[in-house]
């Protein structure tokens, strides 16, 4: 449970609960985002959603110093237009967590499924173990905003693809039931890795040779030791909250994927006059 | 020599030499370095010359004359001179073919093929200048029935019980197509928000975000989520009289977008929220919209976004399947569906999917009105129809065919000065339009530029009333799919069977 991070600040917080699920019977997500705005209309800032079972938007354009925690599993489009608040899912989520995303920032206790973070313009979107497929597309930077993606596992295909800014680490870890962590066998990637990357990088903890999976616009690099020294803070909060040793980190390379051009289409066209 | 250069130009620019008086002004105003001063007098260069007409315009000896050169070409009615300069462009180049504004092959319009009625003995014309004629439309999703409830112990006291969903008033049946901050000018953008607002009729943002300066007309625009999510956040979502989820484009159907990064100034960059210099590229499609209850989703969270505040819309381009589609889109919960037509415009679109994709708003109107009224769904959402609009008469009768409202881009365009020389995406307009250098935007008189948007749009609504006046009709929502006032006189039954109108003497 990442719920102990917070209960230093818990004394400064207004706590309430609200079950998703009263007698049983999951609320509809109108009702249960509408309680959450009463919630907040109130004065509480640390809301505590019991028994969440699938209910979608939550947390939808929410502004300002909040913080959500989530008992459950939160439906698609978890914190979608959210600009601000701190979201704790203690469980897994499913698809487009984050979707465009301004600010604020989600952890997940689990797996996140496809299309994490999609346009995600600022804030952390941290998940524990994998994550599924075209997760990170088209997250951009912009001013002080820098959207960070870490994922303790591995990812599927077409991995920050169109990415034009941020930062996205995946580490290839493996979590087993009894809580141990242990290198994951299986690939960190899937195929058409940062196809179309304009902007940011993609770096993922691994020996193997990401070369073939390498999308359109895509280059592959070793890491640089100020890019590592500029990944370290977000990796030692991850491990922090997520409970890994922060020692297992270094028992494997980085690899930063980067775009080839800030235009990788610009050569296509022409503009003759006909 | 390049084969390229060989490509002959399509204008020849003649400056008259006993009016030129080497004042060089057509030099300064030539944004296309067409126009040179080599020290003894003015010279062309025609092959870089576009016809935009700035020189002709701003000669205070009028004494230039841009005009079509006369082409020595072989003809051919098969290889014409248009498919000729594409086969050398492209073996010069290598590369798709850009193009802007709207398709340009001379396709027959069937706008043109329709003829609308009027009243003679029966069911009497109404004189629009003495009596009053209504031209505005809600914009929104709308009740199907409205239940009331009756005050038990006064029984005079009756209150609605049917929850409205949000909707709005605009008083002409326009709106300004979606052009954003990117692909016009600043000032061009002020002028038809500010226009919009005094003719309370409604706006496209366009997908490239809202500039704060424009957040104070919000209430006559619609802001559009597109695949690359420009700009949006909690203030583009909030301050919008409604939110379009943009799937498509009368111009580039199954097209991204593309504004390359030399576009992307330091303006550009804070209201779409993206590095200075970088590639703005929306995705071909959205990647969390794979099927109808994708896009129902997006739709709900817009709705969830914005507290249930806004109507949410879905745009797409007309294509074969525009009616099914449709139908998904309403029934997925869109409050108003726009569809833009083949013809419909862009700044930057390939040439091929300009030219060749996609159908006619006309026959996709008749056929998404249809097919809606068939699924019992037509009543409960706003259908915007564009592309293209061209002048009044092809407003009323799209209206006739079964929109509620018209969308509208290159008249207005064309009403600021623009030639329709087709150079959009190169961003060099000489008439500070299409462009995002200081020195052409200010060429743009926003206070001007208004005025004659106003001007446009108010002689259109003019002439809607007199129309409507003449086929007895005191409501403009009383000729949306009215198509028993229209009559069809083109060559081809079968667009009147689509169409649902009679032929001419029938």
């Amino acid at each position: 449970m990442i719920e102990n991070l917070v209960l230093s600040e818990l004394e400064k917080r207004k706590a309430i609960e609200i079950d998703a699920a009263p007698d049983g019977i999951p609320l509809i997500y109108q009702d249960l985002n509408e309680s959450i705005h009463e919630a907040i209309r109130e004065g509480y800032d640390r809301i505590v959603l019991n028994n969440v079972c699938g209910q979608r938007f939550i947390a939808a354009s929410l502004q300002g110093d909040l913080e959500l925690i989530i008992n459950g599993l939160p439906g698609n489009d978890l914190g979608i237009f959210m600009d601000g608040p701190k979201i704790i899912v203690n469980g897994n989520c499913e698809d487009h967590a984050g979707n465009t995303m301004n600010d604020g920032a989600i952890m997940v206790d689990g797996d996140g499924g496809d299309v994490i973070g999609l346009s995600a313009r600022g804030g952390k979107i941290y998940v524990k173990a994998d994550v599924g497929y075209r997760v990170g597309i088209h997250i951009k930077e912009y001013e002080n905003k820098y959207p960070v993606l870490i994922f303790g596992g591995i990812a599927r295909d077409f991995l920050g693809e169109y990415m034009a800014g941020g930062l996205i680490i995946a580490l290839g870890l493996k979590f087993l039931p009894d809580g141990s962590i242990i290198e994951n066998e299986q690939s960190i990637c899937g195929g058409e890795l940062g196809t179309g990357i304009h902007r940011g990088k993609i770096i993922l903890r691994t020996e193997e040779d990401l070369e073939p999976k390498l999308g359109v616009g895509a280059k592959l690099f070793e890491i640089a030791p100020n890019t590592r020294k500029e990944i370290e803070p977000f990796l030692r909060e991850f491990c922090e909250i997520f409970n890994i040793p922060y020692e297992m980190i270094g028992k494997k390379p980085f690899k930063v994927i980067k775009p080839i051009s800030k235009r990788p289409f610009g050569g296509n066209y022409c503009g003759q006059i006909v | 020599m390049s084969i390229s250069h060989t490509i002959p130009t399509y204008f020849r620019v003649n400056i008259d030499r006993d009016y030129c008086k080497k004042c060089k002004r057509c030099v300064t105003h030539c944004s296309y370095g067409a126009l040179s001063f080599n020290g003894e007098r003015i010279v062309a260069d025609d092959s870089l010359c576009v016809a935009c007409q700035r020189c002709v315009a701003m000669c205070p000896g009028k004494a230039i004359r841009v005009v079509q050169n006369e082409s020595y070409l072989p003809p051919h009615g098969n290889y014409t001179r248009r498919i000729r300069n594409i086969i050398w462009a492209q073996s010069g180049n290598g590369g798709v073919l850009l193009s802007a504004t709207g398709n340009d092959r001379p396709i027959r319009v069937i706008f043109d093929d329709l003829l609308l009625d009027a009243c003679q003995v029966t069911n009497p014309a109404i004189d629009p200048l003495r009596e009053t004629i209504e031209t505005k439309i809600f914009f929104g999703r709308k009740p199907q029935k409205l239940e009331f409830t009756i005050d038990e112990k006064d029984p005079t006291e009756i209150s609605l019980k049917t929850k409205l969903m949000p909707h709005f008033e605009i008083d002409m049946p326009i709106m300004v197509g979606h052009m954003s901050l990117g692909s016009i000018s600043y000032n061009a953008c002020m002028a038809i928000y500010q226009a919009s607002k005094e003719l309370n009729i409604l706006a496209g943002s366009g997908e490239g975000g809202l500039h704060p300066d424009f957040y104070e007309y919000g209430d006559n625009i619609i802001t559009e989520v597109a695949s690359g999510r420009f700009g949006v956040d909690i203030n583009y979502l909030n301050k919008t009289a409604g939110i379009e989820i943009k799937l498509g484009q009368g111009a580039k159907p199954g097209h991204g977008g593309h504004l390359p990064g030399e576009k992307v100034n330091n303006m550009i960059s804070q209201t779409r929220m993206i590095p200075k210099g970088s590639d703005a590229l929306s995705p071909y499609p959205h990647h969390d919209i794979y099927s109808i209850e994708d896009l129902a989703q997006l739709i709900a969270a817009l709705k969830e976004a914005t507290r249930y505040r806004v109507p949410i819309g879905v745009k797409i381009a007309a294509v074969h399947n525009s009616a099914p589609i449709a139908v998904g889109i309403v029934r997925g919960g869109a409050d108003f569906l726009t569809i833009d037509g083949f013809r419909g415009g862009t700044g930057a679109a390939p040439r091929i999917i300009r030219d060749h994709a996609g159908i006619p708003i006309e026959l996709a109107i008749a056929s998404v009105d249809q097919r809606l009224r068939q699924e019992g769904l037509r009543d409960q959402v706003t259908l915007v129809a564009g592309g293209s609009i061209r002048y009044s008469a092809d407003l009323i009768k799209a209206i006739a065919l079964g929109a509620d409202v018209g969308m509208v881009g290159m008249p207005v365009l064309i009403a600021l000065g623009c030639r329709v020389c087709q150079q959009c995406f190169r961003g060099l307009c000489s008439w500070g339009i299409a462009t995002q250098q200081e020195y052409l935007v200010k060429r743009l008189d926003i206070d001007v530029a208004r005025n004659r948007i106003i001007n446009l749009f108010h002689s259109w609504n003019e002439e809607l009333k007199e129309v409507l006046g003449a086929m007895g009709i005191d409501s403009v929502e009383s000729l949306r799919s009215n198509r028993d006032r229209l009559r069809y006189i083109g060559p081809n039954p079968k667009i009147a069977e689509i169409l649902g109108v009679k032929h001419a003497g029938e």
